[in-house]
Order: C-alpha cells, then structure tokens, then sequence
C-alpha cells in the first residue's frame, strides 16, 4: 500500500458560471520515505494537486488515500487530524506575522491541545533542526526569505507528519537558498523518514533532491517515473519543454531553426569519450552545440548538451544513431519539417 | 473668568461626554465584532460562505450607516424609551449611539479581517485548525493592529455623535455647547468646550496610535 495514492481525480472550478477543468484523471501512487517531485508549467495544475493531497481543495471526482483511508469518507474532526499529520510549506512561507519565531513554531501543536511548556521544549528542538536557534524571539519581519522558509519548516514538523507537502517553496529564494533549503529537505527526509512531496516549476529542484517525479500538463499526468529515467530521455513534450527550458510547442514556425536538433545526456559511464569531436570526423560535418550543462542529479554529476546538426536526414540518422550505441541518452528536442 | 458653577457644570460635562463615548463604543464592540466577524466569514471568500447571511447584515448595517445619526437618534425615540425608560440625559444617548455603532464596528471589523492574509488563513487549515481556531487565533490576532485603529477611529466618531445629541438634550460636552453658545449667546463658553472636545479628541487618538504600534510586530 503507498502512502499516499490518487485515483482518478479530476477537479472543476466553476468560475463565473463557466467551468474550467485544473485536474483530469490524475493517478499517482506515492510510496513512503519518497522525496516525489510534481512539476509542470504555471496553470499547469500542480498546485491544486498538492492542495487535494491534504483536500484543501475537494475534489471533483475521484479519491485521496492516505495510509489507505480516503480522505472524503472523513468526519471534519477527523481530517482536521489527519492534516494535522500532513505538514504543509508554501511559497509564501505565510507564517504568522504578529507572532515570534518560537510562537509560530508552537502554533500547530497549540491547535492539536498540546500544553504549551511541552510545546516550547518541541519547537527549540525544531529550532535546531532548522538551525536558527538564535532567532527563536525574532519576527518573521526581521527575518530574509530563507530563513522565513526554514521556521515554516520547523513549523510544518511540529506535529511529527509522516507527509510533507512543499508548495513552491523555493520558488521565492535566490539559488543558493533554494539549494540550501532542499539540502535541509533532504536531510529531514533523510533523519525522519518523512515522505515529501515537491511542487515545483524548477527542474533543477526535482533533479536537485526528487528520487521520483511526475510531470502535469494541462491538468493531466503526462510522464512519470524515476528522476534519471524522466531526465535521461523525456518522453512528453512537457517533460522535454521544462528540461531544455525550450518551448517546443506553440513556436511561430519562423522562429524555429532550420536544423533539427537534439539533446544528449551524459551519465557516468559514457562522459569520457570526446563523442562530438569523434562525429565530426567520423560523418564529416560539422555540429552545432547550442548549449551545455552539467547538473547534479541525486547526487551523480550528469552533462547535457543540446546540439543542432546539419540539414541532410541521411546523416541525422546516422549521428542519432551513433550516439545511441556510445549509451547516450538521446532526445529529438524539435524537427523543422 | 468662570466662576465655579459654570468648572463644574463643565466637569460634570466631561464626564458624561467621556461616559457616552466610551459606553456606546464598549457595548458597541459586544454588539459590531461579533457581526464583523459574522460578515467576514459568511463572505464569498471567508471561511464558510453564506451569501444569504452576508446578504441580510449587509443590508442592514448598510441601512443603518445611510441613516444620518441626528435623525437615527429622533427615529429611535421611543425604541429608547423602552430601553431605559426616558429619551434624554447620556444615558439614554447611548442607546442611538450604540445601533449607529455597531453597524459602523461591524464595517470596520469585516474590513479588518478581510486584511488578513489568504495564505495565513489556508496554512492554519492545513494544520488542521477549525474555523473557530481560525477566528481566534488567527483573523483576530493578526488583524489585531488594523483592529485597534478601527476602535480609535470609532471612537472618535462617537465622541464627535455624543456631541451632536447635546442638541436634542443629550447631555455632555456638546449639550453645553449647544445651551450655552447657541441658545444664550455665550461664546466663551462654547469655544471652551470645542477646545475640550478637541483635547479628548486627541488623547483618544494619541493612545490608540500608540497602542496600535505596540502591538504590531509586521515592520521593525
């Protein structure tokens, strides 16, 4: 049984009298001690989806099961109880802005009934954690994003959740904080065994720290699996769009080059051969890299070029198919026909 | 240049006038927060929307607002009357003082909380809080500093109204006013209570402002 799993929902708003459709048939199993990665585009859904985890948004169709309960046959009392298992971080960190550090720790297991010593000594704990323990008096108005991100941390563990929702919650950070963030998402995950779930818009967050991730689209599951797997070879356009940072669909077509061009990943085994200069002699044409990269995937260093080749199909082919015998992951990112 | 009479009869002025002011404004509070809080939550996007509800408090608060307070104090004549047995002095004042305030509290109130942070609100729920937990620990502790200039302002309201009932013997500072320089031409006598009028004025709103920074913790 996952720890939590979706089936078949779909969500409807009704917005002035006209329906608009955020979530279609969405299924999605996600397995405990996960660090599970949602990403798609803005409006692609995901945020709805996130909030149907902890049915802050009911949905319209379809079920949310948590430890194998479904979260509608709930009484109130007992979902307010379950949430209060499921920890929630957000873009916005909205911590309460009237009340200290060490209070807006405090405040979910004040909700919960716990005494308030008991409730001090957990949240110093959390402070630690966090390590801001010299802020606990301060508010969060004195405080810079990161560390607003990191008392909303501590504040979404007070209850000891075996979920952690992260709505966005790097997407308001510089790139060092964001990665300073996530390794603190890590570790918890790590320390805790808390199941954490990621919405985001970055993939360099899902290829920082996810194990898994899905991709949503319009409103529907597009790709999921591994993060290697989705990295390596992208299936969806989707998935090839939010990796390349290209658009590929919807370009006016004289933007487009006329080359047909492709991405290739370089895994561990495969980054010692000089592959491009080795095409160059081998078919004799020329290759244009469009643009390089190496990024930490889980932890393994992984390189990704783009390049675009020469216009004949015949040595297209050829090329792709070199590259694919050397084990390179290759993807045909777009084709001018 | 006044003899003894006239201090006390100003002292007894004051008095009242701090006593209807501050009367009206505290049953006021008992009366509008709770209808403010009932607005902002019944509200589309309050925590549970009931657009009848919103719809029945706000046409009322709305009629009572569009009342002007001079006529509202003749219209609630006799409904005074039953209250507290006459329809003059400051005590009876404060029973139209307290149906003008409570719908002006109640405006106040809803746009108070309607302040508060969406966000805030959703993180509460997510950790499981009721609405009633919400309300509490919530709207009403982080609309706490806006809360507390909307009490001065109506406050200062409500002195300004305590004075316009003098004219129909309501008692106070304004009543003075009124006897004294409107009827018997005694000029010395209204402009001192005016300043008066204006010295309560502005510790009213000098505490208030004052309480108000204290409690806010947003800029530093």
């Amino acid at each position: 049984m996952s720890e939590i799993e979706i089936r078949n929902l779909s969500k409807k708003f009704e917005i002035k009298g006209q329906s608009v459709i955020a979530l279609q048939n969405i299924n999605l199993n996600i397995e405990k001690g996960d660090i599970f990665g949602i990403i798609g585009m803005s409006g692609a859904g995901k945020s709805t989806l996130v909030r149907s985890i902890n049915y802050l948004e009911k949905p319209t169709e379809g079920q949310i099961l948590i430890d194998g309960i479904d979260l509608a046959e709930l009484s109130d009392k007992d979902l307010r109880k379950k949430r209060s298992k499921i920890g929630m971080i957000f873009q916005n960190f909205n911590l309460l802005e009237q009340k200290s550090v060490i209070d807006n720790i405090c405040f979910p297991l004040e909700i919960s009934g716990v005494k308030k010593k008991q409730a001090r000594i957990k949240a110093r704990e959390l402070l630690k954690v966090v390590k801001l323990e010299e802020k606990e008096k301060a508010y969060p108005s004195q405080l810079s994003g990161g560390q607003k991100q990191r008392v909303a941390i501590a504040r979404a563990l007070a209850t000891d959740p075996e979920i952690l929702l992260c709505d966005e919650a790097t997407s308001a950070l510089d790139p060092q904080t964001t990665e300073a963030i996530l390794k603190l998402l890590g570790e918890i995950n790590e320390s805790l065994g808390i199941t954490i779930v990621i919405i985001t818009h970055q993939m360099s967050v899902v290829t920082e720290i996810c194990k898994k991730v899905a991709i949503i689209d319009n409103g529907r599951l597009v790709e999921e699996g591994s993060v290697e797997d989705v990295f390596e070879t992208p299936k969806s356009d989707a998935a090839k769009e939010l990796i390349t940072g290209n658009v590929i669909r919807h370009k006016p077509l004289e933007e487009l080059n006329t080359e047909k061009q492709i991405r290739i990943v370089f895994t561990e085994n495969s980054a010692y051969e000089p592959v491009i200069s080795n095409i160059v002699l081998e078919f004799n044409v020329p290759v244009n890299i469009l643009k390089a990269d190496t990024r930490n995937v889980n932890g393994k260093a992984v390189g990704e070029m783009i390049l675009g080749l020469p216009s004949d199909k015949d040595i297209q082919e050829k090329i792709i198919a070199y590259l694919k015998d050397k084990n390179l992951g290759v993807t045909e990112v777009f084709e001018n026909v | 240049m006044f003899d003894s009479k006239v201090i006390n009869m100003l002292l007894e002025g004051i008095g009242d006038t701090l006593y209807m002011t501050l009367g009206s404004t505290i049953i006021g509070y008992i009366v509008g927060l709770p209808l403010g809080i009932l607005l902002n939550v019944s509200s589309e996007k309050g925590l549970k929307p009931n657009s009848v509800l919103y719809r029945i408090l706000d046409i009322i608060c709305n009629i009572i607002r569009s009342i002007p307070f001079l006529i509202l104090l003749i219209l609630l004549i006799p409904f005074t009357k039953l209250v507290v047995g006459q329809s003059y002095g400051s005590t009876a004042t404060i029973v139209p003082l307290v149906v003008c305030a409570s719908a002006y509290i109640a405006r106040v109130v809803e746009s108070s909380l309607n302040e508060v942070d969406q966000g805030v609100i959703e993180a509460a729920k997510a950790m499981g809080a009721s609405n009633r937990q919400i309300i509490l620990k919530v709207l009403l502790v982080e609309a706490r500093t806006s809360l507390v200039t909307g009490f001065t302002i109506t406050t200062g309201l409500l002195l300004g109204y305590s004075a316009m009932s003098g004219t129909v013997g309501g008692g106070g500072l304004g009543d003075i006013a009124v006897r004294y320089g409107y009827y018997r031409w005694q000029t010395d006598i209204m402009i001192v209570t005016v300043i008066l009028l204006i010295i309560i004025f502005q510790i009213i709103q000098y505490i208030g402002t004052k309480v108000a920074l204290k409690l806010d913790h947003r800029k530093r």
